[in-house]
């Protein structure tokens, strides 16, 4: 996977940029959309394209778009795409208008992760610089991790079907990565938007808030700080300006003010679309507690549809309390372990919640994949990775042959499908986990380098 | 029942005279007043062109406002009437059919094929006079005393996924309808039992006497109906208590002895039959509660037309002098009785042609002498039923378990290329179709989806809808209901709507035993509001007008149901959830417990280094716990 990585940032950004967008929009001219817009993988009932447009006909016929159980999206994102599910251009695909806005959505967030990732490799070599490793560990090797990223984003296949297959991923993600590079360039307001419109769009994001805070208090991703306070203490100088700065409260304060306004803002402008079909507890109930109390048992990607088209209903509410805390448990030892790399934090929480949220899609899979290009030098010493890789790979081609045997031929049962997502979420697992241990193995060498103790460099 | 309780209370009236007074009271009141309860029999058969036999049983029992003689009752059945008072009904109409009626041969366009014509399985409407926030707990409590009435499976309809609102496509157009379908509802004689205690004389005697079980179920379709109406608790005066309306419907196919010796030339000799040819049974004595009991044999329009009788061009005059015979002594069939009385269709604009009704009379015949007519055909006839102005089917679109559409396509009968050079002459005709459609939640319908086809070519909604309304469904609340109004041009050919759907997968407890058969779609309702079907029959008494034809005179319009549709759903293993459940939970608590694992390992170097920290700082505290686990663990290895 590295190999490969390294192999796509040796050509020329732009290039393999306009090619993935030609690509796409080779795609979108093809009938149908291929038929991309009612996979399961693609279209899960929060982004599926064919419940936006019902939405907003129902709006159009002036009934509440929450009136059947067809619609669980946002208000917003109703007025705001409804109008491309229905407008044609004469001798254009049908959903030509719609393709390019996700279409733009994707570029934008692969231009941003190619920032935030540009941002990160500089605040990466500053530190190196202030603890004096330059000289240790080539720096000439190092790749460009922003470049990396957002071609990973890019030219990713489950991006582009899920751009094709016109979900409203690619809009989910864009706000979540517009978030992270609020935060990691120091543009409060756009954080918080991004933060206050990811977290409306899909719920999920509104535990990004800690990374968010993080960034902003501390600064970008950087070795621990212990390790800056032992390098000082070795040299026996404590040169002030080389050590990264404290936690400072003021941006958070800011970025709260800031969150609390764009959060008004929304609700207030939802308030306003939905004034006449019982208000914001109805978009409540069949967004958020649609997301909650796993209603829609149709397959996806994800386990727990099957989980709960199995389970007795009088064990209903424990695993839906179970596995939702299963999320939230996970964010607090995470937060004290990772506390000193915010974007990585921010990447295992977005790996953690594609793998857990009720309806998962390739489109998270996406987002976090794209993420995972901006650590390329920290996870250089990742094991499995090729293992990974064609997991990856296998279960991408595995799981659309079981959904058709299943769903399609009647030749196999819903246990095959089931199979392939259950090896898909061990494989964001084991991803997550070695991930996360291959950065704090990366962070040991670190302070081996510092302190000098090549003995212990084995873990 | 009530006759034997009649002379108990008598007695007990005979002792206070108060009472005795009230009750004369009561009773000169009741002869005064114009309405008594009533209970009068019918039997209408009619032959259909396709060799078979349409029997059509009509019995109607009516009750005055109950305020007149409390809540007893002399014919009447109680159960109904308590129902009526307890969840004020104002109208009801249940049916338990078997088989599908055949519109294309026999016919649509008639009082009998529209108003008794019933989807497949158990049909519930009911009209409630109720706030509307007590509709629904009225609804409940009705469904589920129906359940008990009738032996069936009725409490099903009492969830909100199974019953729907219509607005206004449902022929009693008001918002107090409830409408609900059991399309897989298996109907047999356990529910016709029930059925028939409703009736004063059960099935003892009279015509009810010809429902013979193995007969009855032997048939092609088989539709047992009732239909209740209560102005009870109207308040404008017009009391006419409640009627209660029972008919059983059954197409048969009467198995002629003529039949076995069929020669080449006298294949398309319509079969010939009596009474006790296809009932098994014939008609002795009558019920004595009933107020008139009597038998119909109708000749349909288009069967006449064929039939040629001599003077048909002066039917008027033979219509008055009732006892003309020449219009039971046709040269191409046969009657084995002579008819009482005999009827002839008034003009109408639809037809050239009339229908011809004969009268039997069951009164004049006793156990002696038992009545049983027959009718013997001489000569092959075809002819056609006169159908609906557009025949509808409906079907499904697309395979496999996902997704798929549905299909309810119109086309042209015979009847509309009639009705098309009738209305020539103003260029603009219009043809109203409204569409009721029903789908179960599971089927997750995509309203924005809706196409319109006209003569095979795809149009504009706008262009041929006039009128629709949604209510989409809410999953394992509600199911979505369609209500469309469309416009046709008269001269169109065929016209289709298309719909598409993704299919629901339900909780594996959702599903029925046998969840590989697939799950029922509701008939889709065709009705035809411009078009009503009537039978006026000229009488010279309107007084002593019989129930049957008073309701063939009534204006009920043209509806057709559509075919029931199976959809097969996914099914999840059935067998395994305690595999799933295991192995789901093993994949969590190997993401737990491995997470856990890599943030709090430490490598040997951390170790050391925390260990020589802990040394120069142990307090009291922590040395003692160390000595207590020490000890505690010391303790348990002693005592293993």
């Amino acid at each position: 996977m590295e190999k490969l990585k390294k192999k796509i940032g040796s050509f020329s950004f732009w290039n393999w940029v306009i090619a993935s967008i030609i690509f796409r929009l080779i795609l979108i001219y093809f009938p149908k959309n291929l038929n991309l817009s009612s996979r399961p993988e693609v279209s899960t009932p929060l982004t599926s394209f064919r419940r936006l447009a019902e939405g907003y006909w129902l709006k159009q016929s002036s009934m509440s778009s929450y009136a059947g159980s067809m619609y669980h999206g946002s208000p917003l994102l109703l007025s705001l795409l409804g109008p491309l599910t229905v407008k044609r251009i004469e001798g254009q695909p049908n959903h030509l208008l719609y393709s390019l806005v996700s279409v733009i959505a994707d570029v934008v967030s692969a231009m941003l992760i190619r920032a935030t990732g540009q941002n990160l490799r500089l605040a990466y070599l500053r530190s190196l610089e202030s603890l004096d490793l330059v000289k240790q560990i080539d720096v000439s090797e190092f790749l460009f991790s922003g470049d990396i990223a957002a071609l990973i984003y890019l030219c990713n296949p489950f991006t582009i079907v899920a751009c094709v297959g016109l979900s409203t991923s690619p809009i989910e993600n864009m706000a979540v990565i517009l978030c992270l590079y609020g935060a990691c360039s120091r543009l409060i307001p756009l954080a918080a938007f991004g933060w206050v419109i990811a977290t409306h769009l899909s719920l999920y994001p509104a535990i990004l808030i800690i990374p968010v805070i993080f960034l902003l208090g501390c600064g970008p991703d950087s070795p621990p700080r212990k390790l800056f306070l032992q390098r000082h203490q070795q040299k026996e100088v404590l040169n002030q300006s080389k050590l990264p700065p404290g936690f400072s409260w003021g941006p958070i304060i800011h970025f709260a003010f800031w969150a609390f306004l764009w959060s008004v803002y929304v609700l207030v402008l939802c308030g306003i679309s939905l004034k006449q079909f019982g208000g914001l507890w109805e978009m409540f109930k069949s967004t958020y507690g649609f997301i909650l109390t796993v209603e829609d048992l149709s397959p996806n990607i994800g386990v727990l549809w099957y989980f709960f088209a199995e389970v007795f209903e009088f064990f209903r509410n424990f695993f839906l309390i179970v596995f939702h805390v299963n999320i939230l448990f996970m964010i607090l030892p995470l937060a004290i372990r990772l506390r000193h790399r915010p974007c990585y934090l921010a990447f295992v929480y977005v790996a953690i919640c594609s793998m857990l949220k009720s309806y998962p899609s390739v489109g998270d899979s996406a987002l976090y994949l794209g993420l995972l290009g901006w650590f390329v030098n920290e996870l250089a010493d990742m094991q499995f990775s090729l293992f990974l890789f064609c997991g990856y790979v296998g279960v991408s081609l595995l799981s659309p042959v079981m959904h058709n045997l299943w769903i399609w031929r009647g030749t196999g049962n819903a246990n095959f499908y089931f199979t392939t997502a259950m090896v898909y979420a061990c494989l964001q697992i084991v991803l997550v986990v070695e991930g996360i241990s291959a950065v704090l193995n990366h962070d040991r060498k670190l302070r081996i380098l510092i302190t000098g103790k090549p003995q212990d460099a084995k873990s | 029942m009530v006759l034997l309780q009649r002379p108990h209370i008598l007695l007990l009236l005979i002792d206070t005279h108060q009472f005795l007074q009230c009750w004369i009271a009561f009773g000169s009141a009741n002869e005064e007043g114009q309405q008594q309860e009533e209970f009068s029999e019918e039997l209408l058969v009619k032959p259909l062109p396709d060799h078979k036999l349409l029997a059509h049983f009509h019995f109607q029992s009516s009750a005055p406002p109950s305020t007149s003689n409390g809540c007893h009752h002399h014919l009447f059945p109680k159960a109904i009437s308590q129902l009526v008072q307890k969840f004020r009904v104002k109208e009801m109409e249940l049916s338990f059919t078997q088989g599908r009626w055949n519109y294309e041969s026999w016919g649509g366009f008639d009082p009998i094929s529209s108003s008794n014509a019933k989807p497949p399985g158990v049909e519930l409407w009911a009209v409630f006079d109720v706030p509307q926030h007590h509709i629904d707990a009225s609804w409940k409590n009705l469904t589920h005393t129906l359940s008990g009435l009738f032996c069936a499976s009725i409490n099903f309809l009492e969830s909100t996924a199974t019953y729907s609102t219509p607005e206004w496509s449902f022929p009693p157009a008001s918002g107090n309808v409830r409408y609900g379908t059991l399309p897989c509802e298996a109907v047999c004689t356990e529910n016709l039992t029930p059925w028939l205690k409703l009736l004063p004389c059960r099935d003892k005697a009279a015509i009810a006497l010809l429902l013979d079980r193995p007969s009855l179920y032997r048939g092609f379709y088989h539709s047992q109906r009732l239909h209740l109406t209560s102005t009870e608790s109207s308040s404008e005066g017009i009391d006419s208590g409640i009627i209660l309306e029972q008919t059983l419907t059954v197409v048969l196919q009467p198995n002629s002895e003529r039949a076995i010796e069929v020669h080449a030339s006298e294949k398309h000799v319509q079969p010939s039959w009596s009474l006790s040819s296809i009932f098994g049974k014939q008609v002795s004595g009558r019920c004595v509660l009933a107020k008139s009991s009597s038998v119909y044999l109708l000749l349909d329009r288009g069967l006449v037309a064929e039939l040629k009788f001599p003077n048909k061009e002066n039917g008027k005059s033979a219509a008055n002098g009732l006892t003309s015979e020449n219009f039971w002594s046709n040269p191409s069939f046969e009657l084995s009785v002579n008819p009482d009385r005999i009827f002839l269709e008034e003009s109408s604009s639809h037809s050239k042609s009339l229908s011809i009704l004969y009268m039997f009379q069951v009164e004049k015949y006793s156990e002696s002498e038992p009545f049983d007519i027959g009718l013997m055909w001489k000569v092959p006839v075809a002819w056609l039923c006169q159908q609906t102005p557009l025949h509808a089917s409906r079907f499904f679109m697309g395979s496999g378990n996902e997704r798929g559409a549905i299909a309810i396509s119109l086309k042209s009968t015979q009847f509309t290329e009639g009705f098309m050079s009738a209305n020539s002459k103003d260029g603009s005709c219009e043809l109203r179709v409204d569409v009721f459609q029903v789908v179960p939640w599971y089927v997750k319908v995509y309203f924005h989806s809706l196409r319109v086809f006209v003569d095979q070519q795809p149009r504009a909604v706008s262009d041929f809808i006039e009128k629709i309304h949604v209510s989409p469904s809410k999953d394992k609340m509600s199911p979505g209901v369609m209500e469309v109004v469309l416009k046709l041009p008269c001269r169109v050919n065929t016209a289709a709507l298309t719909i598409e759907f993704d299919k629901g997968f339900l909780r594996i407890d959702e599903y029925p035993p046998d969840a590989n058969q697939g799950f029922d779609i509701p008939s889709a309702i065709i009705s035809f509001p411009n078009f009503h079907a009537s039978m006026v029959f000229l009488e010279d008494d309107s007084l002593n007008r019989s129930p049957l034809l008073s309701k063939f005179q009534e204006k009920c319009p043209v509806m057709s149901y559509t075919e029931v549709l199976l959809v097969p759903l996914t099914t999840p293993d059935f067998s395994m959830p305690y595999n799933v459940i295991t192995i789901k939970c093993t994949v969590f608590a190997l993401y737990f417990g491995s997470l856990l694992n890599v943030l709090q390992r430490r490598v040997a170097e951390e170790e050391r280094f925390l260990k020589a920290k802990a040394a120069k700082k142990t307090g009291r505290l922590p040395l003692l716990l160390s000595k207590l686990s020490a000890k505690l663990r010391g303790s348990g290895i002693n005592q293993d």
